[in-house]
């Protein structure tokens, strides 16, 4: 539905989109995440044709977006990051312009906005003016008029940010709701936002894409290695030396716990397998006192840090693998 | 078409709920309103007065009235429009709306189509309510009021007015900010204004051409009751000008540096 190729947009000396490539599949939920000003904003306007790229193309729905912008528009709703209000309009009146620049057929009108109202859950709202909706409602209007026309993608830039935790909910039901009919792009920085609508997330910095998987798969695949901490009593050397011994650990750093006799220890290892069980048995059948076990679970926002905040080499390899899938 | 009517639509229906048409228009029809009676008054009066003092019997009083209103109202709506034009362009880009439209299927020509036939629509409804002075001045002119030159008249302050609101849209393209386009379409307004007085009895042949630019002095015919067509076609174009660097002025917009 969406195929993004090497698209790259400059702006003066400044490249805030740099060599980007993606595509999304018919249906699917795809997850923009990045820090502020790394260029999803950007990216999007491009895809909508509000800005023409420096370089590069993309396809949606089978349409380019340089050379048939008019088209590609037809088949996009896009929710910006200040939703496109008329704060002097009701909310009907506005879906109804909205659904008519976007092309549908006067007949159909009627229609459209009332489903519109009602996926979007500002049904009781109809006949009220923008300016007196609270900021939920506005956004929730702001993502009716980005689906009022039934398009094929929707593209939606920050739609939970400022809200509070229950609106947060209602919109994020919303657009797990949307999928499958509709394919959408959903841009922000709120990490479990990602991992709970998501199909896939692209994460992007600095203009370029710095990983492309499954939320599920980037937690396994770049946790790289398996992280087990411990609460041991017991000497320093002598517990390094033992731990050293087992089969896969790479690194073991011991510190003082809170209580001064006994250490934290952190225990990294390369093993695919789960090595625990073997730490406990080596820790207890030397003599050493164990007081707690437990692996460190990687978050997908240790991920987002590692990623973008130095270059990991197994990323660059996992992405573009993973680009096409 | 369908999107230029959309637009059109929404533009219309935008300015009859916002203050500013309401006030702009309402100010429009006190002053040029208080100016006709001035107009009127002092005319009646001088008709009159017996000649050794001032007066001039057989005076053509509606006739007089008629093309000295034409004359103030020119200038009355070179002040007013600057209001009504300054935030069709600057208050989308502030809100946001400017991307709505710039990501939708329609062409930047539709937008500025319908906008322009918005704010036009606006004009003529704001003038239309002045053929009431007029009309009741009718009832009791003698000679005849005629109505040949107060049509023409507005023909002239039509295309006056429609060039003025091309002015002014294009200039409220230029930025996000409401005042700014304000104040420098009011600049621009008011420098056509020095222009023409300055220029009125000029010999030299740069100011015979600064005198033909200047916007009102095509207008001084209208006033008379001829319909110069070169005047005709000198309003239009700039019209045409103007809507056309209001679309070039849309689509730079995509080419931003930041």
């Amino acid at each position: 539905m969406i195929e993004v190729d090497h698209l790259t947009k400059n702006f003066g000396k400044v490249r805030a989109v740099d060599d980007v490539s993606f595509s999304v599949g018919r249906g699917e939920i795809l997850g923009f995440l990045g820090p502020n000003g790394a260029g999803k904003t950007t990216t999007m306007r491009i895809l909508t044709g509000y800005l023409p790229a420096t370089s590069g193309s993309a396809r949606i729905a089978g349409f380019d977006i340089f050379e048939q912008s008019i088209d590609v528009r037809r088949h996009i709703g896009y929710l910006p990051e200040t939703p496109p209000l008329y704060p002097e309009m009701a909310v009907r009146p506005y879906l109804e312009f909205v659904a008519r620049i976007k092309g549908v057929a006067s007949a159909d009108l009627g229609i459209r906005v009332n489903q519109a109202l009602h996926l979007a859950n500002v049904e009781d709202k109809a006949g009220t003016l923008i300016k007196h909706l609270s900021r939920g409602y506005r956004q929730r209007v702001g993502i009716a008029q980005a689906i009022v026309h039934n398009p094929d993608v929707v593209i939606l830039d920050e739609p939970t940010v400022g809200l509070d935790p229950k609106q947060i909910i209602e919109v994020r039901n919303l657009i797990k709701g949307l999928a499958g009919d509709h394919t959408i792009i959903l841009s922000t920085h709120i990490l479990p936002e990602v991992s709970m609508t998501c199909d896939r997330v692209v994460i992007i910095n600095k203009g370029r894409i710095v990983a492309v998987d499954t939320p599920a798969n980037l937690t396994t695949q770049l946790k790289g290695a398996e992280r087990i901490q411990l609460e041991v009593g017991a000497d320093p050397e002598s517990l390094r030396s033992a731990l050293m011994q087992i089969e896969g650990v790479t690194d073991v750093r011991i510190e003082p716990a809170d209580s001064t006799e006994r250490l934290s220890v952190t225990v990294e290892s390369q093993s695919d397998g789960d090595i625990r069980s073997e730490i406990a048995k080596r820790v207890v059948g030397d003599g050493f006192d164990l007081y707690e076990l437990r692996a460190v679970r990687v978050s997908l926002e240790d991920i987002f840090l590692q990623l973008t905040t130095e270059e990991q080499p197994a990323a660059a390899e996992a992405a573009p693998a993973a680009a096409t899938a | 078409m369908k999107n230029i009517i959309a637009i059109y639509r929404r533009e219309l229906g935008s300015y009859f709920v916002s203050p500013i048409a309401y006030a702009v228009t309402g100010i429009f029809l006190l002053v040029s309103g208080f100016f006709f009676y001035i107009i009127l008054s002092n005319l009646v009066q001088r008709s009159m007065m017996p000649e050794q003092f001032g007066g001039q019997q057989g005076l053509d009083v509606s006739g007089t009235v008629v093309r000295n209103f034409f004359d103030v109202a020119s200038q009355i709506i070179l002040f007013m429009l600057p209001m009504l034009t300054m935030g069709v362009y600057a208050e989308d880009r502030k809100r946001g709306t400017m991307e709505l439209l710039m990501t939708s299927p329609i062409s930047e020509l539709q937008i500025v189509a319908g906008k322009y036939l918005a704010s036009l629509t606006l004009f003529v409804a704001m003038l239309a309510p002045t053929m009431i002075y007029h009309l009741a001045m009718g009832v009791y002119s003698e000679p005849a009021l005629p109505w040949k030159i107060v049509l023409c008249g507005y023909l002239g302050l039509f295309l006056l007015g429609a060039a003025l609101v091309a002015i002014g849209t294009f200039i409220s393209s230029l930025t996000e900010r409401q005042i700014i386009a304000g104040v420098a379409t009011f600049a621009a307004f008011l420098l056509l204004l020095v222009l023409n007085i300055a220029v009125r009895d000029s010999t030299t042949t740069f100011g015979e051409i600064i005198g033909y630019l200047s916007l009102l002095s095509h207008f001084d015919d209208f006033a008379k009751g001829v319909i110069d067509t070169t005047a005709v076609i000198f309003y239009s174009s700039l019209v045409a000008v103007a809507l056309f660097l209001t679309q070039r002025s849309l689509d730079s917009m995509r080419w931003r540096k930041a």
